[in-house]
């Protein structure tokens, strides 16, 4: 299986993976099993996005209108971002 | 030097266990019943971790389910706004206590795997009927939705068996697959000539994982413990120590490692008489190793004195004879050596039996 999304994906966040603020350091990390990944700005960005409603595509649209920036750069951020979710099964997706 | 807060605890509720694997991580010198932490204060150690900036805690033992007040304590983790994971053989949770456990916000759960098959299994485990119990449980958990993760612990007599473990996590549903090489401290380190992998395979089992982690991209995960007596180069044990990860014994000792306790200069607080941040951050014990100013050579100058440390403070131990010397393991270390033959006498030193863990 690719990991890569298709634009009708609409991907989430599966049971036992979420978006936590970290008070002590102040920062937002994402918990997934016996992982704790620090998240940057555009890494917040996208998963505010990840809703399981929104697609691939309605979410690239979305960020490319919010940072003013072209479509097909953010495709490609959002694509390494959630594809390295997606391979740790931290992201799954609806079709 | 500044300390970071830590990120992981990993909580020993109970040494008492029905299983009894050769390789147990437990010390040998084992906490009993009668000594163990009461809820209100491992719940009281759950809230003070938090503030102290940990995210995650890994309930474990022993066997955790051996605890009556299991489901208690989960709430409690949850509710201190900790990310929970149980760590279990599965024995002693029921499909009531699952539910339970479902409801106090357990988020995740970590099953042992001792073999493939209950005859095998049973074996290595020192439990009859164990597997197909932890089977049964298995398909509790995956009917259920609750993340899980198998671990399964490899050895000399289970390491054949890696494909049909790899299709048992599929089968059940498990989203991550560790292959747990066996570490040698504590019990494991006395049973070394049971369970040291051949040369052959520790070759076999990087391409085994290796090739099956790319055909199964986006439906199992894995993360995979190397046989380290055949490595170049050390773990960086729990990524360096007092930096991350913390763990508390049954009897509320805070250690940097689960075996730490093997090193016998170093005295550790106990959180019934100490504030969990005091520990961390002050005690003696956890920064005899911090950082990487007590470093010898040749890690000193290592390109990697950043990467792993120096290695393991027990396995030093346990083959230097010093908690303070590059980890042996490392083929940079004067006495590298004691591994070389560790391996070169493994055919003649061989056998099958195993001296079994025993219960508190």
């Amino acid at each position: 299986m690719t990991v890569g999304l298709k634009p009708e994906d609409r991907p989430y966040l599966p049971r036992g993976v979420r978006v936590h603020a970290d008070k002590v350091r102040g920062r937002t990390v994402l918990l997934a099993p016996e992982k704790v990944l620090e998240l940057d700005e555009p890494g917040v960005a996208i998963l505010s996005r990840v809703d399981g409603q929104s697609s691939m595509n309605q979410i690239v649209t979305d960020l490319a209108a919010a940072y003013d920036a072209p479509p097909d750069q953010i495709e490609a951020d959002v694509q390494r971002f959630l594809g390295t979710l997606r391979a740790r099964l931290y992201l799954m997706v609806r079709q | 030097m500044t300390v970071q807060p830590p990120i992981a605890m990993l909580a020993e509720l109970t040494h008492r266990c029905p299983l009894s694997c050769p390789y147990c991580s437990n010390p040998t010198e084992l906490v009993r019943k009668n000594a163990e932490l009461d809820t209100d204060t491992w719940i009281k150690a759950f809230r003070q971790a938090a503030e102290l900036g940990v995210l995650q805690v890994h309930l474990s033992g022993g066997e955790p389910a051996a605890r009556r007040d299991l489901e208690d304590l989960t709430r409690g983790a949850s509710e201190a706004g900790l990310y929970t994971n149980l760590i279990t053989s599965g024995i002693g949770l029921t499909s009531r206590r699952l539910d339970q456990l479902e409801a106090e916000g357990l988020d995740h759960i970590q099953l042992s795997l001792q073999g493939t098959n209950a005859a095998l299994a049973d074996r290595i485990g020192g439990y009859r009927g164990g597997f197909d119990r932890k089977m049964a449980v298995a398909q509790e958990i995956k009917a259920r939705g609750i993340p899980l993760t198998l671990n399964a612990v490899m050895h000399r007599q289970n390491l054949d068996d890696l494909d049909r473990t790899i299709e048992i996590a599929v089968e059940l549903g498990a989203r991550r697959l560790e292959v747990a090489c066996v570490q040698f401290h504590g019990w494991a380190l006395g049973n070394r000539a049971a369970l040291l992998p051949t040369r052959e395979q520790t070759q076999a089992v990087k391409a085994t994982v290796a090739e099956a982690a790319r055909r199964l991209q986006g439906v199992l995960a894995f993360d995979f413990v190397p046989p380290d007596y055949y490595a170049d180069y050390p773990k960086a044990c729990m990524n360096g120590w007092g930096s991350t990860g913390l763990n508390v014994t049954p009897d509320g000792t805070v250690l940097p490692c689960h075996a730490a306790e093997t090193i016998p200069h170093l005295e550790f607080q106990n959180i019934r008489d100490h504030a969990l941040a005091d520990i961390w951050n002050d005690s003696p014990a956890f920064n005899a190793y911090r950082g990487t100013d007590w470093l010898p050579d040749p890690c000193q100058s290592c390109e990697r004195k950043e990467i792993d440390f120096g290695g393991c403070r027990c396995q030093a131990l346990a083959l230097a004879g010093d908690a303070g010397a590059t980890d042996p393991i490392c083929r940079k270390s004067p006495l590298h050596a004691q591994v070389t033959r560790a391996l070169l006498d493994q055919p003649n030193d061989r056998t099958d039996a195993f001296t079994y863990r025993v219960n508190p």
